[in-house]
C-alpha cells in the first residue's frame, strides 16, 4: 500500500440474523482499521443481532422490518452522506470478507470511485460451480466490457464506495434482489464513474446459513441474465441532489461532475 | 384484415408501453417479468390467431374465445389477490413506520428535555 488512506470511512455491516458471527467481525474491523467507524444495519431480524452488534461497540442502525441487503446498503449509504464520510466500505457479517484486506480496497480509491475486492483474482480459495458460476462469468465479460478494464467478480459485496459514488448510491442503490451488485455497478459506470478490483480473500462462513442455497442456482443464472439485461436497458436519471441534508455542519462541499 | 393490423398494434402498443415503464423504472423487476410475459404472449396471440384455435381444441373448448376469456380472469383474479397481498404487506410497514416514528418523536423529546432543562441546569 504505498497510497495511505486519510479521509474519514465508515465501514456498513448489513446483518440479518448474524448474532452469531456479528460481534466478532465488528471486534475484527476495528482492529483493521482503528480509524473508522462501524455501521451495523440490521434489517429486522428476529435473533439478538443488534445487541450483540452494540455491544461490540459498533453503530447500529435497526431498519423496522427487512428491506434486504440493497435496502440495508442505502440506508448505510445514506448516513454515510448525510455525516459527511469520504468512504463507505460494505463489509457481510457473516465474516466472509477479510477486514484485514480493508486498507488494500481504501487505497485502491486513490484511482478509482470504487473498488471490488474480487474473491477469484489470484488470492483465496473461493469457489463456486454449476450455474451460478457461469452467470458470474458472463456478468464479468459483460461489466469488464462496460468498466473498459478487467472485473472478475462482479457479485462480490466486498466494496469500497468513493466521495463520487456515494451521493449516487445515497439516491440510486438498488434494491432488488442482484441490484446491489450488478446493477449498481451498471449505474455507477453509466455515470461515469472508475470501477477497479483488487483481490481478495473470501473465508468460509463464521456461523449461520447462506441466504443462497444450491438448489436455487439455476434460478440465480436467470435472474442475474435478467437484472443485466434490465441494468443495461435501464434510463439511469444519475444526478443527484446537491442539497444533502448533512447531520453534522458541512465541511467545504465539493461538486461533483 | 383491418380488425387484425388494429389488433397487431395495438400489442405493440402494450408491450412498447411495459418496455418503457420498465425503462423509467416505474416498474420493479418482479411486476417487470410479469407483464413482460402477458405483453409477449398479447403479440404471439396477435400475430397467429390461428394459435388459438389449435390451443382451444386441444383443451376441449368449443369456441376458442371462451379459452381467452377463461384464462384471462383467472390471470387477472390471481393479480387481483396478489396485489391485495401486497397493499396488505404495504399497509403493515407503513404502520410500524408510524409508531417507530412517534416512539423516536418521544425518545427525541425527552433527550431534549433532558438535556436543555436537567438537573445541572446546561443549556
Ligand atoms: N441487511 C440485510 N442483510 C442481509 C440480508 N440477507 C443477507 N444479509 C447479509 O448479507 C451478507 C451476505 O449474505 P450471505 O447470505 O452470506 O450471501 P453470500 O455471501 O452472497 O452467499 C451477510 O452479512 C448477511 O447477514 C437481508 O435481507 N438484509
Ligand atoms: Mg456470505
Amino acid at each position: 500500500m504505498s497510497n495511505e488512506f486519510s479521509g474519514r470511512a465508515l465501514i456498513v455491516v448489513p446483518a440479518w440474523n448474524e448474532e452469531a458471527a456479528v460481534a466478532e467481525t465488528v471486534r475484527e474491523i476495528y482492529a483493521a482499521v482503528p480509524a473508522a467507524d462501524v455501521l451495523v444495519v440490521d434489517d429486522g431480524s428476529s435473533d439478538r443481532t443488534v445487541e450483540c452488534a452494540r455491544e461490540a461497540g459498533a453503530l447500529v442502525l435497526e431498519l423496522p422490518f427487512n428491506l434486504g441487503v440493497g435496502g440495508a446498503m442505502r440506508a448505510g449509504f445514506r448516513y454515510a452522506l448525510r455525516h459527511n464520510y469520504d468512504v463507505a466500505v460494505q463489509v457481510d457479517a457473516d465474516g466472509q470478507h477479510d477486514p484485514s484486506e480493508i486498507p488494500d480496497l481504501l487505497a485502491g480509491l486513490a484511482h478509482a470511485d470504487i473498488v471490488i475486492g474480487a474473491r477469484f483474482a489470484e488470492r483465496g480459495a473461493y469457489q463456486v460451480k454449476g450455474p451460478r458460476k457461469w452467470a458470474m462469468v458472463v456478468l464479468s465479460k459483460v461489466l469488464s466490457l462496460l468498466a473498459k478494464t478487467r472485473l472478475t467478480d462482479t457479485t462480490s459485496g466486498f466494496k469500497a464506495t468513493g466521495r463520487r459514488a456515494l451521493p449516487l448510491f445515497a439516491e440510486h442503490y438498488p434494491v432488488e434482489y442482484l441490484g446491489d451488485t450488478i446493477e449498481s455497478l451498471v449505474i455507477a459506470l453509466r455515470s461515469g464513474c472508475v470501477v477497479t478490483q483488487v483481490p481478495a480473500h473470501m473465508r468460509p462462513r463464521r456461523a449461520g446459513n447462506p441466504s443462497h442455497s444450491p438448489w436455487k442456482a439455476t434460478v440465480y443464472l436467470f435472474r442475474a441474465g435478467f437484472a443485466l439485461l434490465l441494468a443495461l436497458v435501464r434510463r439511469w436519471d444519475t444526478s443527484v441532489k446537491q442539497a444533502v441534508p448533512l447531520a453534522a455542519p458541512p465541511a467545504a462541499e465539493k461538486r461533483m461532475s | 384484415m383491418s380488425a387484425y393490423i388494429v389488433a397487431l398494434i395495438g400489442s405493440v402498443l402494450i408491450l412498447l408501453g411495459i418496455f418503457e415503464l420498465l425503462r423509467r423504472r416505474q416498474l420493479s423487476e418482479k411486476y417487470a417479468v410479469l407483464w413482460l410475459v402477458v405483453g409477449l404472449t398479447l403479440l404471439v396471440v396477435t400475430i397467429f390467431p390461428g394459435l388459438l384455435g389449435v390451443l382451444s381444441r386441444a383443451a376441449g373448448v368449443e369456441i376458442a374465445s371462451n379459452l381467452l376469456f377463461f384464462v384471462a380472469i383467472v390471470f387477472l383474479v390471481g393479480v387481483a389477490l396478489h396485489l391485495s397481498w401486497e397493499v396488505s404487506r404495504l399497509e403493515d410497514e407503513t404502520r410500524k413506520l408510524a409508531e417507530d416514528l412517534a416512539i423516536l418523536r418521544l425518545d427525541v423529546d425527552e433527550h431534549v428535555k433532558r438535556t436543555t432543562s436537567g438537573p445541572d441546569g446546561k443549556s
